[in-house]
């Protein structure tokens, strides 16, 4: 069982390498911010793979860690970018 | 029984990595955003879900597996409310071009 639980820690943690491509060849930030969410997801399964294989409790509890940061990190990518488009929009409409 | 526990496992394990895959190629391949974002939000709620339900029958105590199931619906929880995010900004992004 340990062996399988490893290769499938190996495999995802593949898969998160696949989307670091994508946000290398992403065409825009959403799609780039996209990618960094399911790496978060990614790194929360191997880490609760990973506790469970070694039999390391506080893995489970870094894996939470994990899902909050993930959350807050996306929630302040979409704020950045409706402050900048409220910002855009002001400025447009003062120009016509 | 702990045979069973294992098969149960193995499954649940092997279909969540399937989704990781499926999600990962999904944001690599699909054409435009929005599609990109289903694909994601596959892999965030089923795949992850489908790991917590492998690791349920190895955890140790009732305890442990409350925590990971908790975990789980913060996933679900965070990955629906980010996604409507993203998709709000996404299409806003496209109204501005």
């Amino acid at each position: 069982m340990t062996e399988f639980l490893t290769a499938a820690v190996g495999f995802i943690l593949a898969m998160l390498a696949l989307g670091l491509v994508s946000i290398l060849r992403a065409p825009g930030d959403t799609d780039r911010m996209m990618a960094a969410q399911l790496i978060g997801t990614g790194g929360i399964a191997a880490l609760l793979l990973l506790g469970t294989v070694t039999e390391v409790p506080a893995a489970v509890d870094v894996a939470l860690t994990l899902a909050l940061l993930a959350t807050f990190a996306s929630i302040a990518f979409v704020k950045k970018g409706l402050s900048s488009l409220e910002a855009d929009g002001t400025g447009s409409t003062e120009g016509q | 029984m702990s045979l069973a526990r294992d098969i149960i496992t193995i499954v649940a394990v092997s279909a969540g990595a399937f989704f990781f895959l499926a999600g990962t190629v999904g944001l690599l391949r699909f054409p435009d955003t929005l599609t990109r974002l289903h694909a994601l939000t596959k892999a965030d709620n089923l795949g992850l879900g489908l790991v917590v339900l492998g690791l349920l029958p190895q955890a140790g105590s009732l305890r442990d597996g409350l925590k990971l199931v908790s975990i789980w619906v913060l996933g679900l929880l965070a990955g629906a409310t980010v996604s409507q995010l993203i998709a709000r900004t996404a299409r806003q992004g496209e109204a501005a071009k």
